[in-house]
């Protein structure tokens, strides 16, 4: 099991009080009405799923609840850092 | 290539098994071919062998980066079944369940197809409605499903524990008796065996590193560790690793990847007469050929390539078989290993063309694509072959993701499937 560094309760914590939220740094778009069907598809649907670093987000939901982001690798699963919901992109 | 008979099995064994020749040779890669697969998986493996063998054409390369079957072919816990909710899968895994039937005849190669039944079990009333509601759409579409009672399940797999207050007790059970396993890595050799002797290159330890593509888009061929091959129709079945090698073509893909767990147990005679399993508890299991328990877990929740996952996700399932087979509490677990599988947003795999003329794609099928290997294989070669989709697979296109035509299995069965 991973342990993962929670950036509000500043803990290495085990992964089981963790839920994953799937890639960051997704902007839902500010006018929904104007998008075309590709721009839907790409926020909806496509991932960037690399082989290598990956920006994803975290919920600390048994332990602060709260939403943060991560860098991991993902192929040695080793995260490289996490830091607070609205910090720029590391 | 030696075709194997009675015959030739008798003849052999007087010489001690020593003079078999190599079932199928280790080809180098030529400058060019008509048709590239990437993947020596059984899909890619299929792929190959359809395209020679019913579509003529012959100048075939698999590249695999590693050995062939050592993916998720070899990885998986063998279940084949076509119980699916929607028309569209039904036909598609259908069309899989109707080509393992003869399959090991006309491979000529023992794929230990075993239609012992698949029988998923209910625990709550969610359960036995949607299962039932399976068991219908599945029977107007001429897919065979069955409702047993918790009598009737114990009486078909007698390990089964339902008493009424057991932690998980069993309302009822859907039964496929269509369903059951193959010999996952015979598959893959078969395949190789029947496409090489078509004329067919299986190339190993070749990993595609590039996709070249011309001034008007179209693919002029592959970059790989072995070096530049050309080919005009390029055919992905690259499981786990469809996004990385959609990404040196310019396509992002609708994929994520997860490792997926498996686990086997020290071998025991016979008790276990078929495959069970229980999507809300996550735990599904048969017995192998040579005894042991063979498991299936469920996939960790981040994204990775790492091909091993998470101790309490083997756990989690364990906890669940223990309660619902109480015969096995005391069994020890010899293996887990993981495989790196791509989930698509709906749980319906992409199987056709791309964008990019030329190349195609066989990819999406997340946690169960080893039930449909035959089915695919024919699929993606007759895509390639026509240059566009069968009427079986034309469904789950790449398009699909932008008009809103999902085949949204993810919904009916609400946990892996």
């Amino acid at each position: 099991m991973i342990l993962i560094h929670c950036p509000y309760c500043d803990e290495k914590r085990p992964e089981i009080e963790f839920a994953n939220a799937g890639q960051a740094h997704i902007a839902r778009p500010f006018d929904p009405s104007g998008q075309s069907d590709a721009d839907w598809e790409a926020y909806l649907f496509i991932r960037a799923n690399p082989r290598g670093r990956h920006h994803e987000r975290w919920r600390h939901v048994h332990g602060c609840g709260r939403f943060f982001n991560a860098v991991r690798d993902t192929v040695t699963d080793k995260f490289e850092t996490t830091y607070k919901a609205g910090e720029p992109r590391r | 290539m030696t075709r194997f008979s009675a015959l030739s099995l008798f003849t052999k064994a007087f010489g001690g098994h020593q003079n078999w020749p190599e079932q199928w040779p280790d080809a180098a890669p030529k400058p060019a071919y008509d048709a590239i697969i990437v993947g020596g998986g059984g899909h890619g493996l299929g792929a190959a062998y359809y395209l020679a063998k019913k579509y003529g054409i012959t100048n075939v390369a698999v590249l695999e980066k590693g050995w062939i079957g050592g993916g998720n072919t070899g990885r998986n816990t063998t279940i084949i079944r076509s119980n699916y909710l929607y028309d569209e899968s039904a036909h598609l895994y259908d069309h899989a369940v109707k080509l393992w039937d003869g399959l090991s005849q006309e491979l000529n190669y023992n794929i230990m197809y075993s239609k012992r039944g698949v029988m998923m079990l209910a625990h709550n009333v969610h359960d036995v409605q949607s299962l039932q509601r399976h068991i219908n759409a599945n029977r107007l579409n001429g897919v065979d499903n069955e409702w047993l009672t918790p009598e009737q399940a114990k009486a078909y797999c007698p390990p089964l524990n339902i008493s009424p207050d057991a932690r998980h007790p069993v309302l009822g059970a859907a039964l496929q008796r269509r369903g059951g396993t193959a010999r996952h890595d015979s598959v893959a050799w078969g395949y190789a065996r029947a496409a090489a002797a078509l004329g067919v290159d299986i190339i190993q330890n070749c990993a595609v590193t590039g996709i070249r593509r011309g001034a008007n888009g179209a693919i002029e061929g592959v970059e790989t560790t072995r070096g530049y091959i050309a080919s005009k129709r390029v055919g992905v079945s690259a499981a786990g690793n469809t996004s990385v090698i959609m990404h040196m073509a310019g396509l992002d893909f609708p994929l994520e990847s997860y490792p997926l767990q498996a686990l086997v147990s020290e071998p025991i005679k016979p008790t276990f007469p078929c495959v069970v399993m229980s999507n809300t508890v996550h735990a599904y299991m048969s017995q192998s050929d040579k005894g042991e328990l063979v498991i299936g877990a469920g996939t960790d929740q981040y994204v990775s390539y790492s091909q091993r996952g998470a101790l309490h996700i083997v756990e989690h399932t364990l906890a669940a078989i223990c309660e619902i087979f109480p015969i096995y509490r005391r069994m020890r677990m010899l293996r887990t290993w993981g495989g790196i599988v791509d989930v698509t947003p709906d749980r319906s795999p992409i199987l056709g063309k791309t964008p990019v003329k030329g190349l195609y794609v066989n990819c999406g099928w997340g946690t169960g694509g080893f039930k449909a290997t035959p089915g695919a294989g024919d699929l993606l070669a007759y895509t390639m072959a026509k240059d566009e989709p069968h009427k079986i697979n034309a469904p789950f296109n790449l398009d699909r993701f932008r008009n809103g035509r999902l085949i949204d299995e993810a919904a009916a069965a609400a946990v892996a499937h």
